[in-house]
């Protein structure tokens, strides 16, 4: 019996399944254990906005009782936590903002229904930049949250606090959304493994939208086996998200066994460029070698038109949020501005008061880039750069299996460090932003330190070769250890 | 209108499809619900919903495009306009823009002096309709009802071909019948499910370059369209014969006092920054699809109008009037295939007393008191001499208020016709017995007093005797005193 004295948390989701199907472990105890770090060292870490402690010990009762039943999810019992733009009923889904502070959603997600059908229990809502707006979590309004490797420091953005919560190893597993880099970059700079699959893989329904054309929902976990469990359960076709793609969803887990060898992984030259710190440059090449040790074939392929996918990004995504978040208008929920005036005195103050500057400004960007006289100028150039940046993709894929490369050009830098300067802040974005705008999946898988910060390698696939980036992830991580080496604080 | 101008007007139709469900949700259409019942989390844009395009709203669309010899995209994309209102839940409406579903259609009608015009249809899209904001009883507050946001609309755009206000009335008049006959919507627009905004400008006469166009909304009635572009052709031309020009505006018509005015103006132009919707994809249509589409569409008006008068004998004027609507050339049709009488008779009761009946009690055809199998009952007593047709207008009268059918009512009242020609014979001879002053005057060649005979006759024989054997007989007896 491992139950009641051991400490469960430094188990994978998958040996958690594996306890609590063996009936080593209780899904009670297993949830009570993770609620007291969620108290303490979440707290700490400011990783979450909502904590459900009542509801998950209810869950898990209930769990326990039924782990006899045939009619078992493959998650059942298992703690996970939501990032909080993931609609949950009876719980406030905040999204980060003022807006949204005492928003309650009447449904469920389908990301959240399809892990509560499989059996999940929900800890609590992760904090994040507000809407999904930002790359250091500093953007939330209830406060930045802290990079468990060193609480001075971010842990990216904008799913901060889905990253910090599992590093931290206070959950397992924890979703994540990814406009721009929002999982695979916090993933990176928290040590953590974190998935964006193809566009329409995950269905977007109930997911608060950020930029719909490029919005991805995904997990972030501490392996590629994990990951492979979580993103089965959420893929497929979802009728009520007209995006999302009636594409057969393959079983990832048994995908995993599929040997790097013969794997053609492309190198990107655009990737090595300046901006990239030498120690991550560094940890990177030493995972291309390890790569190449066990076989896979590496080649160098071109992606030309790379220097232009922040610009184009900062053109198309905000201008899909200005149209997003007009809803906020303090009509019918969210924010309202107390005595106004008159119609636009309630506009202009519920979306003033509600609304961040981070939002502010994309709200005000994206307006301008659709206005008469701007949009062939700006939005129309910004698509047509989109669809040359997914030729170049779509060419090197013709050439090979894997594109590998760093996730982030910086391990994680201090909090505070970047609030000022907006395009330096964006500029962190310059690897993960191409698979958005191309629709193309991406993971960031642990592979070494830069000093004591950990440092992620991205490895990118043509649409729906999440099967393959798994797989190479998960062989990856078989031959290394870096995902179990744990922040100090976090023991 | 006034010599030596010019009118030029051009129509946006707004139709409501009749669907069951929303053009992106699945919440019901009907109409006339408690304020907000009707709308779910789409319809009130909660974060994080989507919408899913109804198929049967792009169906309607095609049947729209197809019966106005239109071309039906096979790539049509939804766009969002963006503009911020209490009834616009979303902040943006989704309609489309570069591409709409319908494109280049055509409608012929008839002018004033009788020739065939072709009126251009530049397009027709679909998109959702908002809700609508409520003041009534709500004090210093504006209520909102959001059960008609996200209704399918077909928004039809004419090209600027029509010359005067009675051209636009025919062009509306017809497109209205077109979608009543393909099903696609009710029409209705007292309840707003046909609306229309005119875009009218006047020029000198022979001038090319247009005029400056004003738009005039809030016209929901057929009467008031007429009215409100007559009066804004009047006013535009007063005002530029006084030296004045234009303004180019959004103008509401109030039929109370038969006026147009300025809406009240917005501080700048709405900059609606329209982009493609990027929640939905792109509507593809295969060339299958609209194949079967045009082999389900029904008759319609003007094939209807030919038809009926080839294959009943009916006078032109006539056919027009029973093409109407689709369910009344269908009473008819089954009217005149039923009954023995010449269709020409089926098509005078179905125009004359049927429609009469049906507008005094303000019911349309579907709901009539009389069906057509029971008219044909009625007419086949008119043909086989059994009643005349002024005895058969009492009988209707009393089928109309549910006595029965013609034959028993024939029955009960004893109206059948006097057909006998000794019975009529006898009626004749008393007549003329009690009249023997009259009969003196019509010898003295007072041929007018014929009329008084007959007069008398079908008096005494309580209508019944058969007019033309009543003619016939007073003829001969009179000759034979004469």
């Amino acid at each position: 019996m491992v139950g009641q004295s051991t400490n469960l948390h430094g188990l994978t989701l998958t040996a958690m399944a594996r306890g609590i199907a063996s009936g080593d472990i209780t899904s009670a105890d297993l949830t009570a254990q993770l609620l007291r770090r969620v108290s303490t060292l979440g707290s700490e870490l400011n990783a979450f906005i909502s904590v459900t402690e009542d509801t998950a010990m209810a869950a898990a009762a209930l769990a326990d009782k039924a782990r006899g039943s045939a009619r078992r999810g493959k998650l059942h019992g298992l703690p996970i936590v939501h990032k909080d733009l993931f609609c949950t009923r009876g719980v406030r889904t905040t999204c980060g903002s003022r807006m949204l502070e005492n928003f309650v959603s009447p449904y469920d997600a389908t990301v959240v229904e399809r892990l509560a059908r499989a059996g999940a229990i929900t800890l609590g809502k992760t904090n994040m930049d507000e809407f999904a707006m930002g790359s250091s979590n500093e953007t939330s309004y209830f406060g930045p949250v802290r990079n468990p490797w060193n609480p001075a420091l971010s842990p990216g953005g904008s799913s901060g606090g889905s990253a910090a919560a599992v590093a931290a190893r206070i959950v397992p597993a924890a979703t994540g959304t990814d406009t721009g880099g929002s999982i695979r970059q916090p993933a990176a700079l928290t040590g953590t493994v974190g998935i964006k699959p193809t566009y329409g893989r995950v269905s977007r329904y109930g997911m608060v939208a950020f930029a719909s054309s490029l919005d991805q929902a995904g997990v972030i976990t501490r392996t590629a086996e994990d990951a492979a469990l979580l993103l089965g359960i959420m893929a497929g076709f979802d009728s009520r998200d007209s995006t999302s793609v009636d594409h057969p969803v393959p079983d990832y887990v048994a995908g995993l066994a599929a040997p790097l060898s013969g794997l053609s992984i492309g190198i990107v030259r655009q990737h090595f460029d300046a901006g990239l710190d030498p120690e991550c440059a560094a940890r990177v090449r030493e995972a291309l070698s390890v790569l190449k040790s066990e076989g896979a074939v590496l080649t160098e392929v071109d992606l030309p038109h790379l220097d232009l996918s922040v610009p184009t990004y900062y053109v198309v995504a905000p201008a899909e949020c200005s149209s997003n978040l007009s809803r906020f208008d303090g009509v019918r929920f969210g924010y309202r501005a107390s005595d106004p005036r008159d119609l636009m005195d309630l506009y202009c103050r519920s979306r003033g008061e509600g609304f961040g500057a981070e939002v502010k400004r994309r709200i005000m960007t994206g307006t301008y880039v659709l206005s008469a006289g701007y949009f062939d100028a700006y939005y129309l150039q910004a698509q047509k750069v989109r669809q040359l940046i997914s030729e170049d993709f779509r060419k090197a894929f013709a050439k090979v299996d894997i594109i590998a490369g760093p996730t982030a050009p910086t391990p994680a830098f201090a909090l505070g460090a970047k609030t000022d300067d907006p395009i330096t802040m964006y500029l962190n974005d310059i690897y993960t932003i191409g698979a958005n705008l191309a629709g193309l999946p991406g993971i960031s898988v642990p592979c070494g330190f830069a000093g004591r910060l950990p440092v992620g390698l991205q490895l990118v696939g043509a649409h729906f070769a999440e099967e393959r980036l798994l797989a190479c992830a998960h062989q990856y991580q078989q031959l290394t250890d870096w995902h179990e080496r744990k922040p100090e604080s976090c023991a | 209108m006034k010599a030596g101008w010019e009118v030029v007007i051009g129509l946006e139709i707004h139709c409501q499809l009749a669907t069951r469900s929303k053009i992106f949700s699945g919440a019901s259409t009907a109409y006339g619900a408690t304020p907000n019942v009707q709308a779910c989390l789409v319809d009130l844009g909660y974060p994080g919903v989507l919408p899913v395009l109804n198929g049967e709203a792009v169906r309607m669309a095609c049947l729209f495009g197809l019966a106005v010899n239109a071309t039906i995209a096979t790539r049509s994309v939804f766009a969002r306009k963006n503009y911020f209102y209490p009834d616009l839940p979303k902040g943006y409406q989704i309609s489309q823009y570069e591409l709409p579903i319908v494109a280049n259609g055509e409608m012929m009608i008839r002018g004033e002096d009788g020739t065939e015009k072709r009126i251009g249809i530049t397009r027709a899209h679909l998109e959702e309709d908002a809700g609508k904001s409520i003041h009534e009883g709500l004090g210093q507050y504006t209520g909102v009802d959001l059960n008609r946001a996200g209704t399918p609309l077909l928004e039809i755009v004419s090209e600027p071909d029509m010359r005067s206000a009675a051209q636009a009335v025919t062009y509306l008049r017809k497109i209205h019948s077109i979608v009543r006959y393909l099903g696609i919507s009710d029409g209705n627009m007292q309840e707003g499910s046909f609306r229309c905004d005119a875009n009218v400008s006047v020029r000198p006469a022979g001038q090319k370059a247009l005029g400056t166009r004003t738009e005039l909304k809030n016209l929901n009635s057929f009467r008031f369209i007429d009215k409100a572009i007559n009066f804004e052709i009047a006013r535009q031309i007063g005002l530029i014969e006084d030296g004045g020009q234009v303004v180019q505006e959004t103008r509401l018509y109030d039929a109370e006092r038969d006026e147009t005015r300025p809406m009240r103006s917005k501080e700048e132009a709405n900059d609606y920054r329209y982009f493609p919707d990027p929640d939905l994809l792109p509507v593809e249509i295969a060339p299958a699809y609209v194949q079967k589409l045009r082999e389900s569409l029904p008759e319609l008006p003007d094939a209807k109008k030919t038809r009926l008068q080839s294959q009943y004998g009916l006078r032109p004027e006539d056919a027009e009037i029973l093409i109407g609507s689709r369910e009344l050339a269908d009473y008819f049709e089954s009217l005149a295939g039923t009954t023995a009488a010449p269709a020409p008779l089926a098509a005078n009761w179905v125009i004359g007393e049927l429609s009469a009946a049906l507008n005094r009690d303000n019911l349309d055809i579907g709901h009539g008191k009389i069906g057509a199998a029971e008219l044909a009952g009625l007419l086949n007593r008119i043909s086989d001499r059994s009643i005349s047709g002024k005895i058969a207008k009492e009988v209707f009268e009393a089928m109309w208020a549910g006595e029965g059918s013609a034959d028993q009512i024939i029955r009960k009242k004893g109206l059948i016709q006097i057909t006998d020609s000794a019975a009529i014979e006898a009626i004749v001879r008393a007549v003329m017995d009690a009249h023997p002053t009259q009969i003196a005057d019509y010898r003295s060649g007072k041929d007018k007093l014929f009329g008084f005979f007959v007069g008398q006759v079908m008096k005494q024989s309580g209508g019944r005797a058969n007019p033309e054997q009543v003619n016939e007989i007073l003829k001969k007896r009179l000759s034979d005193a004469r």
